[in-house]
């Protein structure tokens, strides 16, 4: 049934995405005049599985509304990039912006453009916790390197003053597998303690220093705080508030205690000053007093210079359609945080950039 | 071609040539077609293992050239910092496997013999189209029951029972988790018990019916004939088929993928999660980045095939014997 | 056989304890096989249970629902199997049926013949994950992209070795006897083959075929990346397709409660597919076979 409505629509995709695109209110969906004539209808990227749930949501929305198939496989974020160097993919998605070495493997310019945030969330399991814990980045990064060992230890209850927190070890759990997730935590971590910085450093999975119990995925680390008592653990915000767990406020760079959540996640870009030009770039422990310090970017990846000049049409109305403000709204549905217009104007600037090969 | 019957020494029969001769010319040139159609189907079917191995080895040269041997015995498996070392992978296979056969060989056996010796006909009927749907549900809807019943099954209850009563035993110390190389070992021991229970029937319904009936003419009890004449006649097939049942366990990728947790750390308790040979493909293989990591990970392939294969033909070896006992 | 059988004389309690053991035993035995069905009630109904509700018309007509969206289905994997399943068969059973007839009937007990049917035994004990890598660097890495094509081959290898000696066996219970009578008529070894051997053989090959069928039907290891995943229709077989198995992997291994009852009716409709193939198997030759 379905089936035959993509049929249907193969003709008038570019007229579709004119008329229903343009005609959604609140958001006015820029469409490029030469990118309408022979525009690609189908599309393969992949990689970041974080971004995997959201990307799916557009890309469904998006056939039904244009008729252009673009398929997005969640293969992890190297996966992304691995695919999209080797051009199995079109476009890929990633976590972490590519590095310089990564880049050169490309040989041609490509483009970082943001097109979701997300964030890492700190949670635990004591018993009988009701109120929120507040943790800061030099606290946490003392549990995880074994030098705070009990929950009332005093550097913790002089942040939790009036909570009860008991005489119990700390258990941390940790990622097992390479992550985008502990690449931000670590990433936070090594710009609030120096020690951290310098024992431990930042990478998307880490010489881990004390008795640390590993996870895999974010279902592996919060199916092991669950089910360890007084345990201390981290996985991405969508996640902590899919699978409803007790989140911890972190301290941010002006000192105050931020709840992670689709808001606080945004404001951390919403006050940066400097964008780099390329956008790649950290937001963790941001500026600004509602800013969760534990944020990050994810970033689809492409070609400046495509070889096939429809798929770059193809390409350049895709991510104009996932950057409109219409697609924006439903990433903050599915709890992932939308781009402040800061990042929002240049991305926008970004993707068009993108041409094809004369 | 000899007038004399000969026997082929590998599979015991006898060499028979049906076709001695053809009797018309063009006739013959279609035989000659269909012969050579099918020479090429046997060569294609050699290429293929050949390509096979071929591609282990290419593409696994890399890793084996920068770890040497100590790829089998190291145990840090670090993809950012490039350091591979399969022997976490290597023990969670063969103990997840083991303990599968621990928990199957018993319920497979006595289920063969319960059908080949005691069951009346519809009882069997019953049995065996069990043992059939076992067989039939695919890995991945074993790993699906794994992960959302079974897992939470062997944490909340099975796993403190144990630890109460076994407690003792380093295999059952420590943390609980409901992901754990335990919960891999269950469900691989009920999706190859059907294995088990198939061959050992082939393997038993051999036994000679005179020496069954010799027994119980003796007065021996129906048990004491299965103890002591029809176990003892079967006792190499059914090791064959146990043998070959392990072949299938240790290449058992997707409910195992599930189940087993993906932590390769080597730990004693069958509580703590493990990985497997497999499941470090099937999990990494789309996401290996850099050229060593993915050769790394062809190579942990190639170390499961030839696993695989070397056990394979230990269980055929048994049961060569058998047949060659049998044809005594 | 030399196997010594004592059976000692005894006293009436010595024969009662006999009894006694040979009851205990023998109850174990019987145990034994109704533990069986402890697993198998406990998944067939889960699977009944969590998803026969979520089995209607929909669920068999449209795409995958993405996350926040209810409803949704899976016929893009129903169509995505059957497509790299049957172009995986339509390799795998005339190839195997014909090495079946080269080892059984132009070359049986020569060396090659044997050294076939030995490859067989080693390609059926070669882990599916394994024929993944296989295909992955046969076919993707040259092709430059994820394929149903490259799916299908990995199933085609894995499926050839079950036809084959499926077949031959088969082959090998048509008797000699109207080989001869066929020969002996005049006719050629193919003409005996094909409109004697063949046509004998047929109903016990149609088994072997669905039975090689229904083992690769449920096949998700090698798929993994080689037909990749797809969540829209495709027909084009050098595209990345969905698959029934990889799309109940990627259901469970999500957070998301629907995804999961998604994953439970995907597993059930399955196990009734599978079960389905089996029972025309069974029924082809209607014999009973275990496993």
């Amino acid at each position: 049934m379905n089936w035959n409505c993509v049929k249907l629509n193969l003709t008038a995709a570019t007229a579709a995405l004119l008329i229903s695109g343009c005609g959604q209110p609140g958001g006015p969906v820029p469409v490029n005049a030469d990118g309408a004539g022979g525009a690609s209808d189908s599309l393969m990227g992949g990689g970041s599985s974080f971004v995997y749930p959201v990307m799916n949501r557009w890309t469904s929305d998006y056939n039904k509304k244009t008729g252009v198939q673009v398929n997005y496989q969640s293969l992890g974020s190297s996966g992304g990039v691995k695919q999209f160097t080797v051009k199995t993919l079109d476009f890929g998605a990633t976590d972490a912006p590519m590095n310089e070495e990564q880049l050169a493997e490309v040989k041609e310019p490509v483009l970082h453009i943001p097109v979701v945030m997300g964030a890492v969330a700190v949670t635990y399991n004591i018993a009988g916790l009701k109120a929120p814990l507040t943790l800061s980045g030099p606290l946490i990064a003392d549990i995880y390197q074994g030098k705070i060992k009990k929950w009332n230890d005093p550097a913790i209850v002089a942040l939790n003053s009036g909570v009860a927190l008991p005489d119990a070890d700390i258990v941390s759990v940790r990622r097992a597998d390479g992550s985008g997730t502990t690449f931000i935590f670590a990433d936070f971590l090594a710009k609030t303690s120096p020690e951290w910085e310098k024992n431990i450093g930042v990478g998307n999975s880490l010489e881990w220093p004390a008795d640390s119990i590993g996870g895999k995925g974010n279902e592996g680390v919060s199916a092991q705080v669950q089910r360890q008592a007084n345990s201390i653990g981290y996985v991405e915000l969508v996640y902590a508030l899919e699978a409803k767990l007790p989140v911890a406020a972190i301290i941010n760079q002006a000192q105050k205690p931020v709840l992670p959540s689709v808001e606080s996640v945004t404001a951390a870009a919403a006050e940066l000053t400097t964008v780099p030009e390329d956008l790649r770039m950290s937001i963790t422990n941001a500026t600004g007093d509602g800013a969760y310090p534990m944020a990050g970017i994810t970033w689809v990846v492409a070609r400046e210079t495509m070889d096939d000049a429809s798929k770059a049409a193809a390409l350049k109305q895709f991510f104009t359609y996932i950057l409109s403000d219409e697609s924006q709204a439903k990433a903050n549905e599915l709890k992932y945080s939308k781009l402040p217009e800061k990042l929002l104007t240049p991305a926008r600037e970004k993707v068009a950039q993108i041409k094809g090969k004369p | 071609m000899s007038a004399s019957p000969s026997f082929s020494p590998l599979t015991g029969e006898p060499r028979v040539r049906p076709f001695a001769s053809t009797p018309s010319r063009t006739l013959r040139r279609y035989d000659r077609l269909a012969f050579g159609l099918s020479v090429v189907s046997g060569l294609i079917i050699l290429a293929l293992l050949a390509g096979i191995l071929y591609q282990l080895v290419f593409l696994s040269v890399p890793a084996l050239q920068r770890f040497g041997f100590g790829f089998l015995t190291s145990t840090e498996w670090d993809p950012v910092h490039e350091q591979f070392g399969a022997l976490p992978f290597l023990y969670g296979t063969l103990v997840s496997s083991a303990v599968a056969l621990l928990i199957a060989t018993p319920f497979g056996i006595g289920t063969a013999l319960f059908l080949t010796e005691m069951a009346p006909k519809n009882v069997r009927d019953i049995i065996a189209f069990v043992v059939d749907m076992l067989a039939a549900i695919p890995s991945v809807v074993y790993g699906l029951w794994g992960i959302f019943v079974l897992a939470p099954f062997i944490q909340e209850d099975l796993s403190p029972v144990l630890q109460k009563y076994l407690g003792f035993l380093p295999l059952f110390q420590g943390r609980n988790d409901g992901v754990s190389m335990l919960t891999a070992g269950i469900i691989l021991a009920i999706m190859v018990v059907p294995f088990i229970t198939a061959i050992s029937r082939e393997v038993l319904l051999t036994a000679p019916a005179d020496l069954k009936a010799a027994s119980l003419a003796l007065g021996a009890t129906k048990w004491e004939t299965i103890w002591k004449v029809v176990l003892p006649y079967s006792r190499i097939g059914i090791g064959g088929g146990i043998v070959l049942a392990l072949g299938r366990a240790l290449g058992e990728t997707m409910a195992v993928t599930m189940v087993i947790g993906n932590m390769p750390e080597i730990s004693a308790s069958l509580l703590r999660p493990g990985h497997s040979m497999a499941a470090v493909i099937a999990n990494e293989f789309r996401e290996a980045d850099s050229a060593i990591y993915l050769s790394a990970l062809v190579a942990v392939g190639l170390v499961l095939f030839v696993v695989a294969l070397v056990i394979n033909l230990a269980a055929r070896l048994l049961l060569w014997r058998m047949r060659g006992v049998a044809k005594n | 056989m030399s196997q010594r059988i004592s059976i000692p004389y005894g006293g009436s309690s010595h024969i009662a304890r006999r009894r006694m053991y040979n009851t205990f035993w023998l109850i174990v035995l019987g145990a034994c096989a109704l533990a069986l069905i402890a697993p198998l009630v406990g998944i067939l109904g889960y699977l009944m249970v969590k998803g026969f509700s979520s089995l209607n018309l929909a669920f068999f007509t449209k795409l995958p629902a993405p996350v926040g969206e209810t409803g949704g289905g899976v016929a893009n994997a129903i169509v995505g199997s059957l497509m790299v399943i049957s172009m995986g068969a339509v390799a795998a059973i005339p190839l195997g049926i014909m090495t079946a007839v080269y080892v059984n009937e132009f070359s049986r007990g020569s060396r090659l013949a044997t050294v076939v049917r030995f490859v067989c035994d080693m390609l059926n004990a070669t882990p599916s994950i394994i024929l993944g890598i296989f295909a992955y660097s046969v076919v993707v890495l040259p092709t430059g992209q994820f394929s149903a094509i490259a799916g299908s081959f990995a199933l085609f290898v894995m499926m050839t070795p079950v036809v084959v000696r499926g077949s031959e066996e088969i082959l090998r219970t048509v008797p000699d006897s109207i080989r001869a009578a066929s020969l002996a008529l005049g006719s050629s070894r193919w003409q005996t083959i094909w409109k004697v051997v063949l046509p004998a053989a047929r109903r016990g090959i149609t088994t072997a075929s669905c039975l090689a069928l229904a083992r690769i039907g449920g096949e998700t290891a090698p798929l993994l990346f080689t037909a990749l995943g797809n969540d829209f229709w495709n027909l084009d077989p050098t595209k990345p397709t969905n698959t029934l198995p990889v799309q109940i992997y990627k259901f469970a291994s999500s957070p998301y409660p629907d995804w999961h009852r998604q994953a439970w009716a995907a597993a059930l409709l399955l196990v009734i597919l599978i079960s389905i193939t089996n029972a025309i198997a069974r029924y082809a030759t209607r014999t009973k076979t275990v496993a």
